[in-house]
C-alpha cells in the first residue's frame, strides 16, 4: 500500500509540473509585464533597465524555477483586473462554484440513485423505458443549452425563480461566502446546480443501472433469493452495496469534471464564481489571473483524482499491482 | 463493383439496419441535415456572409407565423438582420465540417499513439497512457478550453483578424487535441490482444519491420471500435464546439455556427426573441441525439455480446 501511494503521489507532482509549465508558458508569452507596467512615455532603455531589474533577462529555466518558487509560496501575480494578487481574488471565488458544484452532486444522488435502482429492478416497465429514453436525450443536451431553456421556462415564462447572480450572501467567519444561508440564496442556487447536474446525471442513471443489473445476475443475489430474504433487502442490501464501488470511483471523477462544466454554467448564469472570472480574464488577457484559475483547478483535479486512486486502492487490493483501469 | 454492392445487399449489417426502425429514421434525419448544410449556397434563402444583403432595421424580426413575422424571413431574423434559417443552414455545415474535421484528426492521433503505445508497450506505454489518463480525468472541455486559450496567446492580442479567420481549423486543432485519448485507449486494448495472435509472430519472423507490422497487419484489425467511438465522438465534437463557441473561444459571432447562434440569441431571449436561441438550439439537439442513437446501435451491431442487454 505503501509503495502505491508513493506512486500515486509522485504522478500527481508530475501532473503539476506539466501544469506549471502550461502555466509559465502562458505567463511569459502573453504577460510582457513591462508593457502593462511602464506608460508610453517610458523610454527603450529604461524599459530594459527595468525588465533587468525584474529579472526578466533571466535564462529560461531560472525564471521558471523563480516562478515555481513564488507560486509555492502563493504569489501568482498582481491581477489587473481587480488590483489585488490574483489567487486572493480565485479563492474569494472558490466558495461560489464549490457550493454550485456541491449541490448539483446533490441533486444527481437524489435522483440517480433511486431512478438507476428502479430501472435495475424493472427493466421492462415503461417507466423504465421513459427514464432510459429521457437519459439518452439528457446525455445529448449540452449543458449551456439545458441552462438556456431552464431560464426560459421558470425565469422569463413563469417568472418563479431568478435567472442570475447568487443573491443574498453571508460571509460566515473564515471568510467563506455562503449562499445557502438564505432563502433568496437558496432561490438562486436551483437553477445553476440543476443545469449542472443535467450533465452527470443521466450517465449516473445509466451506469448504477448497468453495474445493478450486473450484480443481480451473480450467484450471491440468487441465493439471497432461495433464502427467502425480503426483496427491498436483497436489493438494498445485497444488490445495491455491490454497485456502490464502481460508483463512488467513477463518481470521484465526475465531480473533476464538473469543475470543467462550471465555466458554462456559471457563464449562462452570471454566477461571480471561478469559471466565471476565469472567462473574464480570458477576455481581457489578466495573466495573473489566468495562472492563478490554472493552478487552483489544477491543483483540485490533481488532488480528487489521487484520492479516488487511493480509495479504490484500500477497497480493492487488486488495483495496487495492476493500476486502475 | 457489382459483385460488391450485391453482397452489401444481402449483407448481415443491411438486413438488421432495415429491421431497425430506430436506426433507419435516425439516417434518414442525419442526411437531410447533412444535405441541407452542404447545400446551404443553393438552398438557403439568403447569404449571410453577405452583409450588403441584410439591413439592420430588420433585426430581430419574429418567425412568419407570428404577428410581427414577414414572409420574408421564415424563422425570423437574429440580433444583425441576418436571415435565420439561412444562419442556421450555414451554421450547421460550420459544426458538421468542425466536428468530423475535429474526429478525423483525433483519430490520426489516437491511432498512431495508441498503436505506438500498444506494440512498443514498456516506457513508451506508461507515459503516453498516463498522458491520456490525465487528459480524461481534466475532461476533455477543460482542455479544450485551456489548449484554446493557449492558442490565443501563442497567437497574440493583436491577431484577432487571423484568429477569425482561421477559426475553423483552430477549433479543429483544438477538439482533436482534447479528444484523442479515448481513442488511443481503445486502439492500445485491440492492439494488445492482437500482438499475441500467429499472423503478427509470422510477419516479425519473415523480419518486417516494426512500423509496417503495426500499420498494414495490426491496424485493420483494430478499426472496428474506433469506427464506434468515433460515431459517437463526432457527436462530442460537434457539442465541444457549440460550448467553445458560446463561451466565446469558438466562431466569432460574423461567421454563424450553431454555437454563436445560440450565444447571441441568448443575449436577446430576455426581451423576447426567444427564436434566435431556440431554432439553433433544437437543430443542434437533433444533430446530436441522432448522432449518438446510430453510434449506439452500431455498438451494438458490431459487439452481440452486449445487444439487448443495456
Amino acid at each position: 500500500m505503501f509503495a502505491f501511494f508513493i506512486r500515486r503521489a509522485g504522478q500527481a507532482a508530475l501532473v503539476m509540473v506539466v501544469i506549471s509549465l502550461v502555466c509559465f508558458a502562458v505567463q511569459h508569452k502573453i504577460g510582457d509585464p513591462i508593457r502593462d507596467l511602464a506608460g508610453e512615455s517610458v523610454s527603450e532603455a529604461e524599459r530594459q533597465l527595468l525588465r533587468e531589474k525584474l529579472g526578466l533577462s533571466d535564462p529560461l529555466p531560472k525564471q521558471y524555477i523563480r516562478f515555481v518558487t513564488n507560486a509555492a509560496r502563493g504569489d501568482l501575480g498582481i491581477s489587473y483586473m481587480f488590483g489585488k494578487p490574483a489567487l486572493d481574488v480565485i479563492l474569494q471565488k472558490f466558495p461560489a462554484t464549490a457550493e454550485l458544484v456541491f449541490c448539483a452532486v446533490i441533486w444527481v444522488l437524489v435522483l440517480s440513485l433511486p431512478m438507476g435502482i428502479y430501472a435495475a429492478i424493472r427493466p421492462k416497465s415503461v417507466l423504465t423505458r421513459i427514464i432510459m429514453g429521457v437519459s439518452i436525450v439528457g446525455v445529448s443536451i449540452p449543458v449551456f443549452l439545458i441552462a438556456i431553456i431552464l431560464i426560459w421556462i421558470f425565469s422569463v415564462y413563469l417568472g418563479w425563480l431568478p435567472s442570475f447572480g447568487r443573491g443574498d450572501t453571508i460571509v460566515l467567519p473564515g471568510g467563506w461566502t455562503t449562499g445557502l444561508a438564505t432563502w433568496d440564496g437558496i432561490r438562486h442556487m436551483v437553477l445553476p446546480s440543476i443545469s449542472l447536474a443535467s450533465l452527470t446525471l443521466p450517465l449516473f442513471v445509466r451506469l448504477i443501472r448497468s453495474e445493478m443489473m450486473e450484480v443481480l445476475q451473480s450467484e450471491f443475489v440468487k441465493f439471497a433469493y432461495a433464502k427467502g430474504l425480503p426483496l427491498w433487502r436483497i436489493y438494498l442490501v445485497h444488490a445495491f452495496k455491490n454497485t456502490l464501488l464502481p460508483v463512488i470511483t467513477v463518481g470521484g471523477v465526475r465531480i473533476g469534471t464538473m469543475l470543467a462544466f462550471t465555466i458554462l454554467t456559471e457563464t449562462v448564469f452570471q454566477w461571480q464564481g471561478m469559471g466565471f472570472i476565469f472567462l473574464q480574464a480570458v477576455e481581457r488577457a489578466d495573466t495573473s489571473l489566468l495562472v492563478a484559475y490554472l493552478v487552483v483547478v489544477g491543483l483540485i483535479f490533481v488532488g480528487v483524482n489521487t484520492v479516488v486512486d487511493l480509495v479504490y486502492g484500500l477497497v480493492n487490493p487488486m488495483v495496487r499491482v495492476t493500476g486502475r483501469k | 463493383m457489382l459483385a460488391k454492392w450485391t453482397a452489401f445487399k444481402n449483407s448481415w449489417f443491411l438486413y438488421r439496419f432495415l429491421r431497425d426502425p430506430v436506426a433507419v429514421s435516425c439516417t434518414v434525419v442525419l442526411f437531410v441535415m447533412v444535405a441541407a448544410a452542404f447545400l446551404a449556397p443553393v438552398i438557403a434563402p439568403h447569404d449571410v456572409y453577405d452583409a450588403s444583403n441584410t439591413d439592420i432595421l430588420d433585426a430581430r424580426t419574429a418567425p412568419m407565423w407570428l404577428e410581427d413575422g414577414s414572409s420574408n424571413f421564415i424563422l425570423g431574423t437574429d440580433q444583425q438582420g441576418r436571415d435565420l434559417l439561412s444562419a442556421m443552414l450555414y451554421g450547421m455545415r460550420t459544426s458538421i465540417i468542425i466536428g468530423l474535421g475535429a474526429t478525423i484528426l483525433q483519430c490520426v492521433i489516437g491511432v498512431v499513439l495508441g498503436l505506438t503505445a500498444g506494440y512498443a508497450g514498456g516506457k513508451t506505454d506508461a507515459f503516453l497512457m498516463r498522458m491520456a489518463d490525465v487528459q480524461l480525468s481534466f475532461s476533455t472541455l477543460m482542455v479544450a478550453i485551456i489548449i484554446s486559450v493557449l492558442v490565443d496567446v501563442l497567437l497574440g492580442r493583436h491577431a484577432l483578424a487571423l484568429r477569425e479567420q482561421m477559426a475553423v481549423p483552430i477549433l479543429v486543432l483544438v477538439i482533436g487535441l482534447a479528444e484523442w485519448p479515448q481513442v488511443a485507449r481503445t486502439v492500445r486494448a485491440s492492439v494488445l490482444g492482437e500482438k499475441k495472435k500467429e499472423y503478427v509472430e509470422a510477419a516479425r519472423v519473415i523480419g518486417l519491420p516494426p512500423l509496417r507490422i503495426m500499420f498494414k497487419h495490426i491496424m485493420p484489425n483494430t478499426l472496428s471500435p474506433v469506427l464506434v467511438i468515433a460515431t459517437v465522438q463526432v457527436a462530442g465534437a460537434i457539442m465541444s464546439e457549440a460550448a467553445l463557441s458560446f463561451l466565446g473561444l469558438g466562431m466569432p459571432v460574423t461567421r454563424p455556427s450553431l454555437g454563436s447562434l445560440i450565444k447571441t440569441g441568448f443575449e436577446y431571449i430576455f426581451s423576447g426573441a426567444w427564436w434566435i436561441t431556440a431554432f439553433p438550439g433544437i437543430t443542434l439537439v437533433v444533430l446530436i441525439l441522432v448522432i449518438n442513437l446510430l453510434g449506439d446501435w452500431l455498438r451494438d451491431f458490431l459487439n452481440p455480446k452486449l445487444y439487448k442487454k443495456g
